[in-house]
């Protein structure tokens, strides 16, 4: 068993809204109309091939990479192709599936990983277009299915606030040995190790106990999930290298292929926030792209307040309208209050009680450490934006051996040489989230590490 | 507070773009800002913010500062009191000294702030609250008989040229209100140190007039020190010896805000407990001044030399320096390792010039702004150490 890496530098944000936990009680939840929105994949420079009114089975592709055709996006349901929206300069935006009433799964065929060469496997996980869910560092964007990455690292947990617990959809929807078998299949195509990042608390066998892979357990707060911290902690990457992540909720998308012969994209989504009613915070079993209109209906019914719907979690999630759709990497929808109908008054010298800051001069610190009060925290940015003024509010929740603030000014100097010897390379936009949620400066700090980590993948490709 | 919102929300069109009084938008948005925390969302990036912001951080900042200002209105009329050999009561005492300091605060105020709020409205950014510290650090750091036309103009050149043309709060390289009081001291040296400009011996808006007793001397502690030709008993104005405890309480001749150690420790507190000023740079300065104050000592060839390293940092600007100067994070290192190096030789520095130049009594200021110009270089070596470690990773595969 290895050892523990206990991080220390993060900051969990106790929000209100924590979905019920319970392994047997969650709900299935549809609807008719699906979506793929290409720019949940970065990297991806997407050409459509299929038009309005086409049809579809789970698993046929929808786009394509222009730059790498290998690479698909496929549908995660059965149904028809409602429409092809685009944007400005024709930007593809997303397709919109209508789903059939019973959901039909174009068939892949009986595979068995053990036979197949790794060029073999990477080309069926890019045909079904499971491959777009592993990323690769450098540059957090889909990873290419040419190169053999020195190690792939998956984190078997995640940190963010009211974050879904991964153990519930592994043992609770999954064919126990679904995971495995993603394990199985990623290990072949690496020359390396796999790495499997789980939580000290972690319970469940097939995290625990998996097996064809190099298990390392963690401990701390938020952002210790994050699987760049994890590398950084167990082998970095260096100039020169690749590694490839995964989510372990998304490894089980590969055991299914392998098991079932479909493309199945179901996860278990929790909804969760200030703004969800109790009787509503919980887990549902449905698929990628979802539309969510009714599953957060409930909440606009309920509150008063202007709200904010978000796919993925607060720090890193995508705002959507009440109406939106399940974004292709998320577990998680979180409803907040938006919170422009709110004025504080004097807030530089009000005491704060209901404030959540990690600064001491709110008394959040003393509060949290005598209750465990969870906070409704509103969409407001809440201060003017500044140039960096404060020196160490990033380091505190930055736990890697990096200095964030020489890499951000290196980043926005555009000096590649300086961004690759400050360890560019190792990061990823969502870890800077938390340095950007308690930035008195109010920098849009992911905004920045992707422009920065784009440019650079461009200059030197 | 609705009818001030809807004051507000009523008078603001006049302010935007095409208003009449679109000149002073900068001007209202500081105030609105000020009375109100804004309500605009996050559009990318993470949806919820920690509630700090930097009015609040340098609002920390001025609070803990409050302590010495006060207890500096005191002090101010204490000494004056004494010098006339009169004996007041604590509220004349202290009118005698709110009237003598709130004249400085206000110039710095007015004039820094007038400066500040111009070029916001130039530039077309948010007023910047940095000054909101540098305005009462200036007079605090400042004898009390300063001609206020001075100060006017040593915080206008400070706003101007140490921080506005590098690009105003962020950029600057050195500490504003140190930029001030150096501006001053190399400017008008006369006003700046000796022994007349500490103690406030004429009255004040005609308040407090008096003859100055026979045994008054109006000279500091580390003026007499300087001045010393052999070990001696620093004293008050009336000659009477000063005990540790005196120089700690700080009922004694000096700037305004610097003679009471405890209300810097107040500050000290109330800073470290809210996390605004590190504790690392603090912690270095005090180790740094005491280490050299200590090698001195065991040299022991002038007077200054013998001053113990207690009374060394106990003496002058050195706490206050610390506390509130060195601290500050835009002047300071970046890195933590690098303020460590950087506090220490700010204490090393201070206490040196002390001892070795007689000409300078008081060495905090120098040395502040000296190693102020050194914080590029020694950030460098540290982020260098990390850089260094990343490359030497690819060389062992």
């Amino acid at each position: 068993m290895a050892t523990i890496i206990k991080i220390r530098k993060g900051l969990n944000i106790n929000l209100e809204g924590k979905a019920e936990r319970s392994l047997s009680d969650f709900v299935s939840y549809e609807s008719e109309l699906h979506a793929v929105f290409p720019d949940d994949f970065p990297g991806f420079v997407p050409k459509v091939s299929v038009k309005p009114g086409d049809r579809v089975l789970a698993g046929t592709p929808l786009m394509y990479d222009k730059n790498r055709p290998e690479i698909k996006l496929t549908s995660p349901v059965s149904g028809t192709i409602e429409a092809v929206n685009r944007g400005e300069k024709r930007k593809l935006l997303s397709v919109f599936i209508k789903a059939d009433k019973e959901n039909k799964y174009q068939n892949f065929g009986k595979k068995d990983p053990g036979s197949m060469t790794p060029e073999e496997i990477k080309s069926l996980l890019a045909e079904t277009g499971i491959f777009a869910f592993i990323r690769q560092r450098p540059y957090d964007i889909i990873a290419n299915p040419q190169d053999t990455p020195r190690d792939i690292f998956v984190t078997g947990f995640c940190s963010a606030p009211l974050a879904p617990d991964f153990e519930i959809q592994l043992g609770a929807t999954d064919k126990p040995d679904a995971f495995q078998t993603g394990l199985n299949v990623l290990a072949m195509l690496t020359s390396g190790k796999v790495y499997l990042g789980i939580h000290n608390t972690a319970k469940l066998p097939c995290l625990k106990e998996a097996k064809n892979v190099e298990i390392v357990t963690f401990e701390g707060p938020h952002p210790v999930g994050n699987v760049s911290v994890q590398i950084n902690h167990i082998k970095p990457v260096n100039k020169g290298e690749i590694v490839w992540t995964m989510n372990a909720s998304d490894v089980s998308f590969i055991g299914r292929l392998f098991l079932d012969e479909n493309v199945i994209l179901d996860r278990l989504v929790a909804l969760t926030g200030s703004e969800v009613p109790k009787s509503d915070r919980a887990y549902y079993y449905t698929t990628a792209g979802v539309c969510l209109e009714n599953m957060v209906k409930n909440c606009a019914e309920q509150s008063h307040k202007r709200l904010r719907y978000i796919s993925g979690n607060v720090l890193t999630g995508t705002q959507i309208p009440s109406n939106g759709f399940l974004h292709a990497f998320d577990n998680q929808v979180t409803v907040i209050p938006e919170g422009d109908e709110t004025h504080d008054f004097l807030g530089w010298i009000a005491p704060g009680f209901d404030k959540f800051s990690m600064n001491r001069s709110f008394p959040t610190f003393a509060i949290q450490a005598l209750t465990k009060k969870a906070y409704k925290i509103d969409a407001r940015i809440k201060g003017g934006p500044r140039a960096i003024i404060m020196s160490n509010e990033w380091d505190k929740v930055f736990p890697m051996d990096i200095h964030p603030e020489f890499l951000v000014r290196a980043i926005l100097t555009k000096d590649i040489e300086k961004m690759e010897d400050l360890g560019i390379y190792e990061v990823a936009p969502e870890d800077f989230a938390l340095c950007e949620f308690v930035d008195m400066s109010k920098m849009e700090l992911q905004a920045i590490v992707r422009q920065g980590l784009n440019w650079l993948y461009k200059e030197l490709s | 507070m609705q009818f001030l919102r809807k004051y507000l929300d009523k008078i603001k069109p006049n302010f935007e773009k095409g208003g009449k009084l679109h000149a002073f938008q900068s001007v209202f948005d500081g105030f609105e800002t000020f009375l109100f925390v804004p309500n605009k969302t996050a559009r990318t990036g993470v949806h919820i913010h920690d509630a700090i912001d930097s009015k609040r951080t340098m609002s920390m900042v001025v609070i803990a500062l409050l302590p010495c200002l006060l207890f500096g209105m005191y002090n101010v009329g204490y000494q004056h009191y004494s010098a006339i050999g009169l004996t007041a009561d604590f509220p004349t005492i202290f009118i005698y000294g709110l009237l003598a300091v709130l004249p400085v605060v206000a110039v710095s105020y007015i004039v820094g702030l007038g400066i500040e709020f111009t070029i916001a409205q130039w530039k077309g950014h948010e007023i910047q609250e940095g000054f909101l510290v540098s305005g009462m650090l200036i007079p605090l750091i400042v004898p009390i008989d300063t001609p206020l036309w001075m100060i006017a103009l040593a915080t206008a050149f400070a706003v101007v040229f140490a921080k506005e043309v590098f690009g105003g709060t962020g950029f600057n390289i050195w500490n504003v209100a140190l930029v001030a009081r150096a501006f001053l001291f190399f400017a008008y040296p006369s006003k700046m140190s000796g022994d007349s400009v500490f103690v406030r011996t004429s009255d004040t808006f005609g308040i407090g007039g008096g003859q100055v007793v026979d045994a008054f001397s109006g000279a500091t502690p580390l003026g007499q020190i300087a001045t010393a030709t052999s070990d001696i008993q620093v004293t008050g104005i009336l000659g009477n010896p000063l005990t540790y405890c005196d120089l700690f309480l700080g009922l004694i001749p000096g700037s305004i805000g610097e003679t009471s150690k405890l209300c810097i420790l107040l500050g000290a507190l109330i800073l470290l407990v809210t996390g605004i000023a590190n504790w690392r740079t603090m912690l270095s300065v005090f180790a740094g001044g005491l280490f050299i104050a200590w090698v001195f000592n065991r040299i022991g060839t002038t007077p200054s030399m013998l001053v113990s390293p207690l009374e060394h940092v106990l003496l002058g600007g050195f706490a206050f320096g610390a506390v509130f100067m060195a601290t500050d994070p835009v002047t300071s290192c970046r890195t933590q390792a690098g303020k460590y190096i950087f506090g220490f030789l700010v204490g090393v520095f201070a206490i040196t010039v002390r001892v070795l130049n007689p000409g300078y009594p008081e060495g905090m200021m120098l040395a502040i702004l000296f190693m102020n110009s050194f914080v590029p270089l020694i950030d460098y070596l540290v982020v260098e150490r990390n850089i260094s470690k990343r490359k030497k990773r690819i060389k062992v595969k």
